[in-house]
């Protein structure tokens, strides 16, 4: 059956931007403000999802070139990482350290080690999700 | 790195980086194999190391992300914890080698060996952590690997089982949760040590009585209580014998942790309640599991029920509440853990050798796989507790410690079923090894020498166990000393 | 709200009983579903009511809600999720081989696979 879909493509194409940029948003958000990885990292696997319900499996495949294993322990280890950094300093493991940079175009900005773990955490979810909706959605 | 505080999470953090690692080696089976074998050893022996640094400076214990003590998530590390860590990554490790030569490339390309290693990390989190919430945490991570480990292959009979096999934990853990829920509902914190302070001061009303049943409930289905145990046959039936070891040594044995951790730290003040129902219970355990360990004609299932029989007797020792009976029931725990790992190595291989694990079908094996046998024989009869080998002391202990409370008719049971025990193992051996033999089915010779040596190392481990228990006498009674005295377990993560 | 929000837990767990208790594997993964939501809203209402106050504590601000059990709600709903997703894959491949979702035709035993 061949479906009339290109209104639903043609808004895909915008709407996933503005979702994507969004998720960008709330992840960076986190931490002062509700927001942070798994979210952002929801909120992205959203914008994926949207893109597989307009096109198919194999466009999106094509557009985005991933392998989502390899991000999911990609993120695992970042996050395992930043936790694992303060057995360096033998601190307790997790323990976190921020502090305030004068960054051009930012201002004043406070870093945190938490924003990497973050990071992990945003690539963990979009990883195992997307990974589990290829699995289902590839065998049909 | 002068003082090492962060020691004793190494045994959970290790197998979790390995198994992350092995995520971008999908395909490598080698460099899978090599790793995890790697990481095991590297998780082992900071395993030791923690052991020996508990022995020295007794407990061991760290508040994640310096957040003051019952605010933030505790990790303690006893001398009971920490033993049962080490033994857990014992086992995996020979079963890991095990799988070498048995699992089948299919399975190992398909995260066999990340699965086992996220499990073990849920495990020893599980055995580490000090903040009842985060027990759950890690309960879930094990769950979850296990889960994996028990689907994968993705036979029909797999796939209906772990349908059962994981409703029953997703029910399980949800009533988790609601204990949990009602836990900090009366008392206010989630941090193991702080709750036992605050249900000292409050004294044990009815209301903690009531959720110390439903920790009993929660995790005795976890641990196969009666008479929540009737999940485990079937379900550990389905997944191949390296798995079924796993989950045989390690996977109740979490449960079992969690009742005595419980019961020896929070639920303290009522134990004329408690604790008889635990003792009750783990009487019935024992018969339900000694009925089905006569009934079955299947290897498979002779062993499982074993199990039952074997979680049983701990908790049986752990209701005595005094000093013989929970040392004994810490030795049988790491004994059973041993024990029941190198059993259903061994029965992996009767399998692999007559190509059926149904026990009327088999006969005369001594003649051919003589070392087997033995092996098996010696097995078997630690097993039993036949003296001096690995399952006497604990028995014996526990025997005492009932005695000592005057629980004669529990004395007299636990007694008998370690006749039970003798007979369903030697039942297996005179059918299989006996008798005249059968036409075997055309196997390799060399999985079957690979298979042969962790089996024949981790019986000769057990053996080492049994014979060696004057050596370890003062890690038992560290171990036994924390759960008699919590203020020990207290005093060291409340320490600021 | 205490008691409203007990009888929306009663009302969920009911529910999830309910289907849990049901032949089709697709309703009971719908009732362990509906059974964590009620378990966790059971951890928010046992953790108290805050109101409408954020869960923020610094000097000066008297009025404020448990943080906790959010954070422990979290945790929970990740994991849910994790899993319902896994035992959905997990039904759709054995209904694939099945070809029943009808857990009394699912029975088995070690002679008869």
């Amino acid at each position: 059956m061949k479906t009339n879909d290109v209104i639903l493509q043609t808004t895909t194409k915008v709407v996933f931007f503005i979702i994507f940029l969004f998720s960008i948003h709330i992840f960076f958000a986190g931490h002062y403000s509700p927001g942070g990885g798994f979210v952002g990292g929801l909120l992205t696997t959203g914008a994926i999802v949207l893109l597989l319900l307009a096109f198919d499996l194999k466009t999106v495949q094509k557009a985005l070139p991933f392998n989502f294993t390899i991000m999911t322990g990609i993120g695992l280890l970042l996050a395992l990482g930043t936790a694992s950094g303060s057995i360096f300093f033998d601190v307790p493991f997790f323990t976190h350290a921020f502090s305030h940079f004068n960054l051009p175009l930012f201002g004043e900005t406070s870093l945190h080690t938490a924003m990497i773990f973050d990071a992990g955490v945003y690539l963990v979810v979009v990883g195992a999700a997307i990974t589990m909706i290829q699995t289902i959605g590839g065998d049909t | 790195m002068t003082s090492m505080i962060n020691l004793l999470l190494f045994p959970i953090i290790l197998p979790f980086f390995f198994a992350i690692v092995l995520l971008f080696f999908k395909e490598n089976i080698r460099v899978q194999r090599s790793l995890t074998v790697i990481g095991l050893l590297a998780a082992l022996t900071s395993s030791l190391f923690l052991i020996s640094k508990v022995k020295a400076d007794g407990v061991q214990a760290i508040t994640l992300g310096s957040w003051p003590a019952p605010f933030g998530i505790s990790m303690v590390s006893d001398m009971f914890s920490a033993l049962l860590v080490t033994t857990t990554i014992i086992i995996t490790l020979f079963v890991v080698v095990y799988s070498f030569s048995s699992i089948g490339k299919e399975r190992e390309r398909f995260f066999y060996y990340p699965a086992i290693l996220f499990m073990i990390t849920g495990v020893n989190g599980a055995f580490t952590t000090g903040d009842i919430f985060n027990m759950f945490v890690f309960f879930e991570v094990l769950l979850i690997a296990s889960y994996l480990l028990i689907v994968l292959g993705g036979e029909k009979r797999q796939l209906r089982e772990s349908i059962k096999y994981i409703l029953v934990n997703v029910i399980s853990s949800a009533l988790f949760v609601i204990t949990v829920a009602y836990l900090y509902s009366v008392i206010g914190t989630l941090n193991m040590a702080d709750i036992s302070v605050k249900i000292a001061e409050i004294g044990q009303p009815g209301i903690i009585t009531v959720i110390a049943v439903l920790f009993l409930i929660v995790f005795g289905v976890k641990g196969s209580l009666f008479p929540l145990y009737f999940w485990l046959p079937g379900s550990y039936a389905a997944p191949p014998i390296p798995v079924l070891a796993l989950f045989g040594a390690l996977l109740t044995k979490v449960g079992v942790y969690a009742i005595i951790r419980t019961y020896t730290l929070f639920f303290v003040h009522d134990i004329g309640f408690t604790h008889e129902l635990l003792l009750v219970l783990s009487i019935l355990t024992i018969i339900a599991g000694c009925i089905g360990a006569l009934a079955y004609f299947d290897l498979k299932q002779i062993i499982i029920y074993n199990i039952v029989i074997a979680i049983g007797v701990i908790l049986f020792g752990v209701s005595q509440m005094n000093e013989s009976g929970l040392s004994g029931a810490i030795f049988y725990l790491v004994h059973d853990m041993l024990i029941k790992g190198a059993l259903f190595l061994l029965i992996g291989i009767i399998i692999y050798v007559t190509g059926t694990s149904n026990l009327r079908k088999m006969g005369g094996l001594m003649k051919t796989h003589a070392p087997l046998g033995w092996v098996y024989l010696i097995a078997a009869f630690g097993l039993a507790g036949i003296p001096p080998l690995s399952g006497f002391v604990g028995k014996m202990l526990i025997v005492k410690g009932a005695f000592e409370a005057g629980n004669v008719v529990g004395s007299i049971i636990i007694l008998a079923s370690s006749l039970v025990v003798l007979l369903s193992v030697m039942r297996i051996f005179i059918y299989a090894f006996w008798g005249k033999p059968v036409e075997l089915p055309k196997t390799d010779r060399r999985p079957y020498r690979s298979m042969m040596i962790p089996s024949v190392v981790l019986v000769v481990l057990s053996v080492l166990y049994g014979v060696g228990t004057e050596w370890l006498i003062p890690y038992m009674s560290d171990a036994t000393d924390v759960l008699l005295q919590p203020s020990i377990y207290i005093d060291a993560v409340l320490k600021e | 709200m205490e008691l409203l929000m007990a009888i929306v837990i009663g009302i969920l767990f009911m529910a999830a009983v309910y289907l849990i208790l049901s032949r089709s594997l697709l309703k009971i993964i719908l009732g362990t579903g509906l059974l964590s939501h009620g378990a966790h809203l059971l951890i928010l209402t046992m953790g108290g009511l805050g109101g409408t106050s954020p869960p923020v504590l610094a000097d000066g601000v008297t009025d404020y809600a448990d943080p906790l059990p959010q954070a422990l709600i979290l945790t929970a709903i990740v994991i849910s999720f994790g899993v319902t997703a896994f035992i959905l894959v997990l039904a759709y491949r054995t209904y694939a081989e099945h070809k029943t979702d009808d857990m009394n035709l699912m029975r088995g035993d070690d002679e008869h696979d």
